[in-house]
């Protein structure tokens, strides 16, 4: 697990969201946290090298953006990292997880439009030789991970 | 709290470049926005009144860092499936929504026989005690001992990226991090 300072959980947890618009948006921010602008660059670039950081950019609505769909496959276990592998390769696909369910894996697909994003399905289910769980978002209540992390729990933990 | 809308989001040619790289991330440098124009072929200003523009219409929903919970230690991450009768799913929903442990919450349609669940939730926590613990006390608080649901805990993560929705995004999508 990465082992982050201080400087690193206070960028964390002030710029999940709201990074400044503005010409210079690190210089924006390390005025904001009283260190220089080529540090908050360096350390954005290491929190990235690192996968701690996904990326630093927007979170598009789902539906406003595009196309999108969650869905699940039941594999046998035996072949599930053989199933995930031809998942992944699929074009759209942005998340693909095991769980545990005999729906072992699950998937969100995403694509330009419905009619794109169904071709890329029925591909798919074709080429796993097994039916897809198709399940749109009918209605969202919350959606956003841009949530606090709780660094003392995680210390703990 | 809002129904999906499929409202499209009108773009220009270079509007719709400028969104396929920023589906990839800012670049991190000390002028992001200049750069990010230079491979799209907007100015500075362009990209940054076009980035204000899609904040203001909802298309971006937030804009910072997006952070990988996994990598942080923040790995029980619970799929809580739930089976609500129809007329009750809106208002159980955005009770679920309102509870500070649920981190994602929606409605989905029922795929029977195979599935009967229509609201969906997630619980990310650091260890899968302290998220069944959380999960108990959403039950009790909220009354839900009647309504059947299930757990599925995530055992493996295969792909975690952020969605691409560009046309063009075929040819090179590979898990190439960011164009140079």
């Amino acid at each position: 697990m990465a082992a982050l300072d201080l400087l690193d959980r206070r960028l964390i947890d002030s710029y999940q969201r709201g990074l400044p618009i503005c010409e210079r948006p690190y210089a924006a921010m390390a005025e904001q946290l009283g260190v220089s602008e080529a540090e908050v660059v360096a350390r954005l670039q290491a929190l990235q090298d690192e996968q701690v950081l996904s990326r630093v950019g927007p979170v598009f609505d789902h539906a406003r953006a595009g196309a999108s769909l969650l869905a699940a496959v039941a594999v046998p276990e035996t072949q599930r990292d053989e199933a995930a592998e031809v998942i992944n390769r699929s074009a759209g696909v942005n998340h693909n997880y095991a769980r545990e369910h005999r729906y072992n894996l699950w998937f969100v697909m995403t694509a330009a439009d419905e009619g794109q994003l169904e071709a890329r399905l029925d591909a798919l289910e074709a080429e796993l030789g097994q039916p897809l769980l198709r399940l749109p978002m009918l209605e969202g209540f919350h959606i956003d991970l841009g949530f606090p992390i709780p660094w003392a729990e995680l210390e703990g933990a | 709290m809002s129904h999906v809308s499929h409202e499209p989001v009108p773009c220009t040619d270079a509007e719709r470049r400028l969104r396929a790289l920023l589906e990839r991330g800012l670049p991190i440098n000390p002028r992001p926005w200049l750069t990010l124009g230079e491979q799209c072929g907007m100015s500075e200003s362009e990209v940054m009144a076009c980035v204000y523009r899609w904040q203001a219409e909802g298309l971006i929903k937030r804009m910072g860092l997006v952070v990988k919970h996994h990598a942080l230690g923040i790995s029980a991450n619970a799929m809580v499936v739930w089976n609500v009768p129809d007329e009750a799913v809106g208002e159980l929903g955005r009770r679920l929504a309102a509870e500070p442990a649920v981190t994602l919450c929606y409605r989905r349609p029922r795929r029977l026989p195979d599935w009967p669940y229509n609201l969906f939730c997630m619980i990310h926590g650091t260890r899968r005690d302290r998220v069944l613990a959380a999960l108990d006390e959403i039950v009790e608080r909220q009354a839900l001992q009647a309504i059947p649901h299930r757990v599925l805990f995530s055992l493996k993560a295969y792909k975690q990226r952020g969605g691409r929705y560009t046309r063009e995004d075929d040819s090179h999508d590979r898990r190439t991090p960011q164009p140079a």
